[in-house]
Order: C-alpha cells, then structure tokens, then sequence
C-alpha cells in the first residue's frame, strides 16, 4: 500500500461514513455537520485528483457558506430533532426503497466498466503536467472557452437571490393590515415545530 | 498510484447513499441535503473523468456546477422557511396536496 492509496481510503471510508450518517440522524444540526465531514473528505480526494483549486473551493464555499446557510434556515426554524414525523413506512416500502437503490448502485459499477472496457479512458492517470488544475489554468478556460456559461451562472445568481427574497417574504396583505406583530406571527409556528 | 476507478466508485457509492437519503428521509431539510450529496459525487466522478483524460474542462463544469449548487441552496432553503411557515410542518409526507 502506498501513502497514495491509504489516503484515499481513509478519506473514502470518511465521505460514506459521513453521508450515511448524515441521512441517519434525526437532529439536524449533526445531520449538517456529518455532511462537512463528508464534504472534507471529499475535498481530500478532490487535492488527490489534483484539483487543487476546486478542493479549496469545496472547503471555503460548501463547507463554509452554503453549510452554514443551512444551520441558519435551522436554528430560524427552531429545528431540534423532535419534530413529529409521522408513522414510518411501511417495511414493504422501505425494502423497495433499498432495493432501488442496490439496484442504482449496481448499474452504476457497470457503466464505470464498461467505460473502462470500451478504453475510451485509461485505467491508470497519465502523469500530469505540473501546473495541472491550478488557478491560472482553470481560470484561463473559464473566460475563454466557457465565458458564456460562465456569464450564465452570474444571471442565474442575481435570479436564484431575487427569487429567494420573494419567497422567504411575508405577503404583503400580512405586513400591510399589521394587526399580529412580527413576534406574535413568528412565535406559534416556531412552538409547534419545535415541539 | 489510485486506480481512477476506485474515485468512480467512491462517487457511485456517495451518489447511492444520497439517492436513498432522498426515498427514506421524512424530515425535508435532511432530503434537501441528500440532494446536495447527490451533486457532489457527480463533481467527484466530472474531477475524476478530468484527471483520467488529463484535460482541465472538467474541472471548469465542476465549478459551474458548484455555483448552480449554491444558487439551488439558496432558492430552496427559502421555499422550506416559506412551507414551515404556512403549514407548520416539515415533514415531506404531509405536503401531498398535489399528490393524486
């Protein structure tokens, strides 16, 4: 074993420990730190794979923002873990879930082989070349051949935040006639969820 | 050196983990996180499929995708506060007015 491979397998071990964990819980808040955890091991293999820009962006803008955007929604929403989720399922359900999902998995094994099989892409990586997925290379692609999917996501940013604060918002029929103050508005939904 | 099969499969595995979060999960925060897990091991596999034809161009889709991600988060963190608010609940088998 190489330090390579053991790497790569305790940073595999951690991404699945983590995700099945985080679907696990019924907190959460440990649901979204299960997911870091399994977001930074993620980030390991994406250094590993040489993508070094892109690791750090998964730690600073996954890890970081978006993470925290949702332990935000949470504790606004006063979620603790003890919310009333209804009966489960039924176990017949439950076993066709699972097996769609064996069945997922299987088939995607077999499209990685048969990939490999068809030798469109090699088994082994060709050796690099030394400024591989650095800044400059990927930055350089980005305004050059994908400046316009790149100018695409910056309007779909400015939709995505415009949409977002026009639908958190109250009506304005609510705000307008005023009777209920904010608190008193806020209070009861919070109480009920959280019980 | 790691095979990059071995990525592939880490990424079918994560992508298998998140798919089932998706079914089982009755609480719609822990279902909408799947949904982002579901994402990530798409990134894993496109940084991967890079590195194996040593060509950049997946990596720049791997950052187009995290900003659509994030946008996504965004939206959709917005549409929970906005259900819990009128129905009080965020359990995903109760929101089934549109359900036949």
């Amino acid at each position: 074993m190489t330090g390579d491979m053991i790497i790569f397998a305790v940073s595999a071990v951690v991404a699945v420990f983590g995700a099945v964990m985080m679907i696990a819980q019924k907190n959460p808040v440990a649901s979204v730190m299960f997911l870091i955890l399994s977001l930074l091991a993620q980030a390991v293999c994406y250094v590993q794979l040489g993508a070094l820009f892109l690791g750090a962006v998964l730690v600073v803008v996954y890890a970081g923002a978006i993470m925290v955007l949702f332990l935000f929604v949470i504790m606004l929403l006063n979620l603790r873990g003890r919310e009333d989720l209804g009966l489960s399922s039924h176990p017949m359900n439950t076993i066709t879930k699972f097996l769609l999902v064996v069945l997922l998995g299987v088939e995607l094994v077999l499209i990685v082989k048969s990939v490999f099989m068809s030798g469109a892409v090699g088994g082994m990586m060709a050796k690099p070349t030394d400024d591989f997925g650095s800044v400059a290379q990927v930055a350089k692609l980005l305004f050059t051949k994908y400046m316009y999917p790149f100018q695409l996501t910056g309007v779909l940013l400015l939709v995505a935040l415009v949409g977002a604060v026009v639908m958190a918002r109250k009506d304005r029929s609510e705000i307008a006639h005023g009777a209920p103050s904010e608190e008193a508005v806020n209070e009861p939904t919070a109480g009920k969820v959280g019980r | 050196m790691v095979p990059v099969t071995a990525y592939l499969i880490l990424a079918a595995v994560l992508f298998g983990v998140g798919a089932l979060g998706v079914l089982i999960s009755r609480n719609l925060i822990i279902l909408f996180m799947s949904v982002e897990l579901m994402l990530n091991a798409a990134n894993l596999a496109l940084i991967a499929f890079a590195r194996a034809v040593n060509v950049v161009d997946g990596q720049v889709v791997v950052f187009l995708v995290l900003t659509v991600a994030a946008a996504e988060a965004a939206v959709g963190l917005s549409m929970i506060v906005t259900i819990v608010r009128n129905r009080e609940t965020i359990n995903v088998d109760r929101l089934n007015l549109l359900k036949w």
